[in-house]
């Protein structure tokens, strides 16, 4: 299968917005190599700021851009995002409501190797928190290309969260993305699973598995977590009685926190979550983490069949 | 140019007006930050009253200048200088801090008119204040952008983060200004974390830094006036100022960062302020 960088996405694709937008400006935290705003840097050196390893006045000087009127997009890694820069993200972007879009790579637990403090973990949870902000991690190439487009003119401030190591590509170019709204990838009436950014093609090799047993999945990728598409999330406990959540996060307050508020809330179905389990992970190869702490393929069929019993004795 | 003996004489008319509106509007909330508001209210005076480019009928137009009142808590004295500009009815000043009113306890860029940039947690202005500097030369706009900060910021490290930028950025369009009280909540700055030599850090850091007496009108537009006309580099007015300044019992007292006088408070500050001739 194809592989491709989410990050080199986001690279290319801001690079073709500052052609047509000079509102669209870039501020880098010393690692645009890494981020891939260099290309940015290279196109428009007037309107790419590198504030050096400093997150927070990135931050800071970001919202006095928009404060202005320009579009700034911000990068640097996830976890330095949504936790050196939380307050000023908060305080200062969200309360403002300004339009900074905080384009970030190393989700999850994509820096792999990296370990823990380069590992973000906690950041949809935190991000998901904040009132004005739109969420979105997308799960392809051609995803992220379409969502830094979709970004640029959504109002207020949006975290984009993108990974480290390549990922299948599973969309189209010029895939049609629309901010809060899920895309469905396989049908099936037995169970659902609903899965968000990396964890989208692991939830594929899933669905696989399931199939061969004879058991018949729908999976829903669900890159906006904020704001989430509920009506999809409804639908899908309507017609199957069972759902699992995945997702490259801590098992608290990302996808699966958000899917349940929306089920229990609406529509009280056995569900199970599959994520980071409240722990810290390690340095490793990302697969072998994945299957370490209980997220690959196997373990979401597991939850699946799991939860489909439960359904059965419900 | 320098300023006439009437322009001296109009400023610190508005200033003593000003610190009278400051005690009435912490006095009707009975909740505010006086010591910090009275200490800043000469820098403000000189910047509303006399250096920004402003349209308080337009208060978004695109080429005014900017301030950011990095040290939000002081936001009183910021109100006051708006309100008498006419960017919002003065019946507000009553309603600070209030459920009913549009102005907050700190800063709210989306509900006051006339606020730049949103405030209130200490150290952050000056990074904001460089993303406005950066917009003005990409956008090739004129404006000059004015940052006030407090002593107490310069405990925080984002302060020194957004220095390095301004510095490195070459940012001829800012200027700090620092409200030099020497007072933080807890007590004295060298008690509570030295920041002395003040000047020498802030050289260190690339900035043109002159060192003034901030209740001094002269001497504040001499040292903005000069950080107008300097090239390449951002610049920062030291501005030694009194916590509390223009009520006795009040200045160089850390207690009053924070609180309301009660009514024998109240009027005799207020027999202080009005008692002034200019």
């Amino acid at each position: 299968m194809e592989t491709a960088y989410t990050r080199e996405g986001y690279g290319q694709e801001i690079v073709e917005l500052g052609k047509e937008d000079p509102d669209i400006v870039v501020l880098e935290a010393d690692i645009s190599s890494s981020t891939k705003t260099c290309y940015f840097a290279e196109a428009f050196p007037e309107r790419f700021f590198n504030v050096g390893v400093s997150e927070q006045n990135e931050a800071m000087v970001a919202a006095g851009l928009a404060s202005t009127g320009l579009i700034p997009f911000l990068s640097t890694y996830s976890v330095f995002a949504s936790m050196r820069a939380c307050e000023q993200v908060r305080t200062f972007i969200c309360y403002t409501n300004l339009d900074v879009k905080i384009a970030v790579s190393h989700g999850g637990l994509t820096p792999c190797t990296d370990g823990v403090t380069h590992q973000a973990t906690e950041d949809l949870g935190i991000m998901r928190t904040l009132p004005n902000m739109t969420i979105i991690a997308p799960t392809d190439y051609h995803m992220s290309r379409a969502a830094v487009r979709a970004a640029a003119y959504t109002k207020g401030p949006v975290y984009l969260r993108f990974t480290r190591d390549k990922l299948p590509v599973i969309y189209d170019a010029g895939m049609d993305f629309k901010v809060g709204r899920s895309i469905r990838l396989k049908e099936g009436g037995d169970a659902a699973i609903i899965s968000i950014g990396d964890m989208t093609h692991i939830a594929l090799e899933a669905v696989e598995l399931l199939k061969k047993e004879g058991i018949e999945v729908r999976l829903i990728d669900m890159p906006t977590l904020k704001p989430i598409d509920a009506a999809a999330i409804i639908e899908a406990a309507a017609d199957t009685g069972a759902i699992v959540t995945a997702e490259d996060h801590q098992i608290h307050n990302g996808l699966g926190s958000a899917v349940a508020e929306v089920l229990g809330e609406n529509i009280p179905t056995p569900m199970a979550r599959i994520a980071l389990p409240d722990t810290f992970a390690r340095s490793g190869e990302y697969l072998a983490l994945l299957d370490m702490y209980g997220m690959g393929p196997s373990h979401i069929a597991d939850a699946v069949k799991k939860t489909i019993d439960r359904k059965a004795r419900a | 140019m320098r300023p006439d003996s009437d322009t001296i004489k109009r400023l610190k008319k508005i200033a003593n007006e000003l610190r009278i509106d400051v005690v009435d509007m912490i006095y009707a909330a009975q909740s505010g930050h006086p010591g910090g508001s009275l200490s800043a209210a000469d820098i403000i005076t000189v910047l509303y009253f006399h250096f920004m480019k402003i349209d308080p009928s337009n208060p978004l137009w695109p080429d005014r200048d900017r301030f950011i009142m990095s040290k939000g808590h002081a936001c009183p004295i910021w109100y006051a200088a708006l309100a008498r500009h006419g960017f919002f009815d003065r019946a507000e000043l009553t309603k600070l801090r209030k459920i009913d009113g549009i102005l907050q306890g700190h800063p709210d860029m989306n509900k006051t008119p006339g606020i730049d940039m949103t405030t209130g947690s200490l150290g952050n202005g000056l990074g904001a204040g460089v993303g406005m500097a950066l917009s003005a030369r990409y956008l090739k706009k004129d404006y000059h952008t004015y940052v006030m900060i407090g002593c107490s910021e310069h405990n925080e490290g984002v302060l020194w983060e957004a220095a390095l930028s301004a510095s490195k950025f070459r940012l001829d369009n800012i200027t700090v200004i620092v409200d030099y009280n020497k007072l933080q909540l807890d007590g004295y700055n060298e008690e509570v974390l030295p920041i002395e030599p003040i000047i020498d850090k802030w050289v260190s850091f690339g900035f043109y830094a002159q060192r003034i007496d901030g209740h001094d009108m002269e001497a504040l537009i001499d040292a903005i006036q000069n950080s107008l006309s300097k090239k390449s580099m951002p610049s920062v007015i030291i501005a030694d100022t009194i916590k509390g300044k223009g009520i006795s019992y009040m200045e160089d007292v850390c207690s009053w960062h924070g609180k309301a006088p009660d009514k024998d408070q109240y009027d005799k500050a207020m027999a202080e302020l009005k008692g002034k001739k200019s």
